[in-house]
């Protein structure tokens, strides 16, 4: 359920991010990733660190992430890490196009179809413009795994 | 300092010169803390501008009409007001620039590019804004020479004895920040500048955060060159000053070519122009020079001194209330301080709290302030900055810790 503030903005800090950013998930290192990428976002001093197994079959097998970073982006970075275990890459991608237009604000989730399920708790974080950047963060650096490019910015 | 206790400026009268404090952001009147990026700017310096674009608009140094003679006349006004803000000895050793960051590029293209060899040292301090790193670094790359760190200690003061021993006869140019930006600190440039010259090393002073905090003065301090920018000032964006001393400007390349810095041009063989002009290439920013002018005319009808003496007051009260804050750290506890206070809480990132005080009506800074180094050095990712102004007050800042408190209570 959204919650909204005085300006009728949706609230950022909803119990689920509050909870990822206390207990986030699948926060640690994976040993012998088939993909890697660090992730950076210079205006938060953000830093993530994201590990992706991808199987024969190319499906994520596992995935996980570590690394520093304000609420946001660690809840977004945690929530995301149990969205896309056990998809396959044609999903993950189909994932983040759709988290990418969610946080944008182009994508609602009450009106357009998607796949997103709890992920779509960041729809109103296209009225932080200054916290976008933060939410799209490990994404961006699962995004830049796969593409094997090694180090991504949200600058 | 009492919330309530009578305060030795007349705050409520001044906040009335400034349009943006009249401001509610979000519902909540606006509590603005993030000076240290920009100042507001008062009524008489929006008036001084557009008197200019509404009467006076043409161009300077050009042409002998009318028009052109009055905006010249207050152009050059302004670079005398600029000239006796700073005590320098011409108003030809006033150079106007886009900004601090500006006038840092223009000595290192022009003095740096000229002057200094492969093998030359040159010395900043670990708490440089990125703007006198950067250039500096660029330089070293392009010349050869080597850039030295003066190291700080814990509370964010620069290691004085560790400069002496960065100093040897390689050391030629030194380029340290007066008021550091992101921690507030003072720092001892006078006896930096006096070190420096005795091994005949050339000092850049960057006093962004000096200049609308404390009484500067380039002929005491004896530095050779000094920056600032303008709306740091109260005043415009968009412009910025380097003052330089006469015998050095004199024999620096100009930076740029084009209109105005010349005197002959040939398709041989062109003269560039006298001072301060050989750097002020293609046309100024007219109205920002003349609003840079009235901004330094607001200032001085106050007085740095009482600015100065009002802004310790509030420093002293904001720091005795977020230090009150349990967990909460302060980054940057410099025994000679202006009026910035930085801070850190261990389970909040700063981000998060500047979007949490922001929903109270509250302007803080958030981030590494172009100060990456600094932040590695207190092993943060980012602080949170309050930075006051005159036209600030102890309830403002009582708001603030009432909202860090709120902020801390969501991440409870």
């Amino acid at each position: 359920m959204n919650t909204d503030n005085a300006e009728g903005r949706t609230e950022l800090y909803q119990e689920v991010i509050l909870e990822h950013n206390r207990k986030p998930r699948n926060f640690k290192k994976l040993e012998n990733p088939t993909h890697f990428a660090e992730g950076y976002n210079p205006i938060c001093g953000d830093h993530v660190l994201v590990y992706l197994k991808v199987d024969d079959q190319n499906t994520i097998e596992d995935i996980s992430f570590e690394g520093s970073g304000c609420a946001i982006s660690k809840a977004s970075s945690s929530m995301m890490t149990t969205a896309l275990k056990g998809k396959s890459l044609p999903q993950a991608t189909m994932l983040f196009d759709q988290f990418h237009k969610l946080v944008k604000g182009e994508l609602k989730p009450d009106r357009d179809p998607h796949s997103l399920g709890s992920l779509g708790i960041f729809s109103g974080i296209w009225q932080y413009p200054s916290r976008i950047k933060c939410a799209i963060l490990g994404w961006h650096a699962v995004k830049g795994a796969l593409d094997k490019v090694q180090t991504v910015s949200t600058e | 300092m009492r919330a309530t206790a009578a305060l030795s400026l007349p705050v409520t009268e001044i906040r009335k010169d400034f349009p943006n404090l009249q401001a509610e952001i979000r519902g909540k009147p606006l509590a603005y803390l993030d000076n240290a990026a920009t100042t507001f700017k008062p009524t008489s310096v929006l008036a001084a501008m557009d008197d200019y674009y509404q009467k006076t608009c043409s161009n300077v140094h050009r042409g002998v009409h009318f028009l052109t003679e009055e905006a010249t006349a207050q152009f050059e006004a302004s670079r005398e007001k600029v000239k006796n803000f700073l005590n320098a000895r011409a108003p030809e050793e006033i150079i106007f620039t886009r900004g601090a960051t500006d006038s840092i590029n223009t000595v290192v293209q022009s003095y740096g590019r000229k002057f200094l060899k492969p093998g030359d040292e040159i010395i900043i301090s670990h708490m440089e804004h990125h703007s006198n790193i950067v250039p500096w670094q660029m330089l070293c790359e392009e010349k050869g020479c080597v850039l030295r760190v003066i190291p700080i200690n814990d509370q964010g003061e620069i290691l004085y004895e560790e400069f002496e021993k960065l100093l040897n006869p390689k050391t030629r140019f030194v380029s340290v920040v007066y008021v550091s930006n992101s921690l507030g600190t003072i720092n001892p440039v006078k006896r930096i500048i006096e070190a420096a010259h005795r091994l005949k090393a050339s000092v850049l002073i960057d006093a962004a955060q000096a200049v609308n905090h404390l009484k500067v003065d380039v002929q005491e301090l004896d530095c050779d060159f000094l920056v600032f920018s303008g709306h740091k000032l109260y005043g415009p964006t968009g412009i910025g000053v380097l003052y330089g001393k006469r015998e050095l400007l004199e024999n620096m390349p100009p930076a740029q070519g084009g209109g105005d810095m010349i005197s002959a041009v040939t398709f041989e063989k062109t003269t560039y122009n006298a001072l301060p002009y050989k750097f002020e290439a293609g046309t100024p920013p007219i109205a920002q020079v003349i609003g840079l002018g009235a901004a330094v005319d607001y200032v001085q009808g106050i007085g740095l001194e009482r600015i100065a003496e009002y802004e310790k007051e509030l420093l002293d009260y904001g720091t005795k209330a977020l230090s009150a804050i349990s967990d909460l750290r302060m980054i940057g506890t410099a025994s000679d301080k202006a009026a910035i206070l930085s801070f850190v809480l261990p389970h909040v990132h700063a981000h998060d709290v500047g979007t949490l005080v922001d929903e109270e009506g509250i302007a803080i800074r958030t981030g590494h302030h172009c100060t990456m180094p600094l932040m590695q050095r207190f092993g943060v990712p980012a602080t949170c900055r309050a930075s006051l102004a005159f036209y600030n007050t102890p309830q403002e800042l009582d708001r603030l810790v009432v909202a860090i408190g709120k902020a801390k209570e969501v991440f409870s």
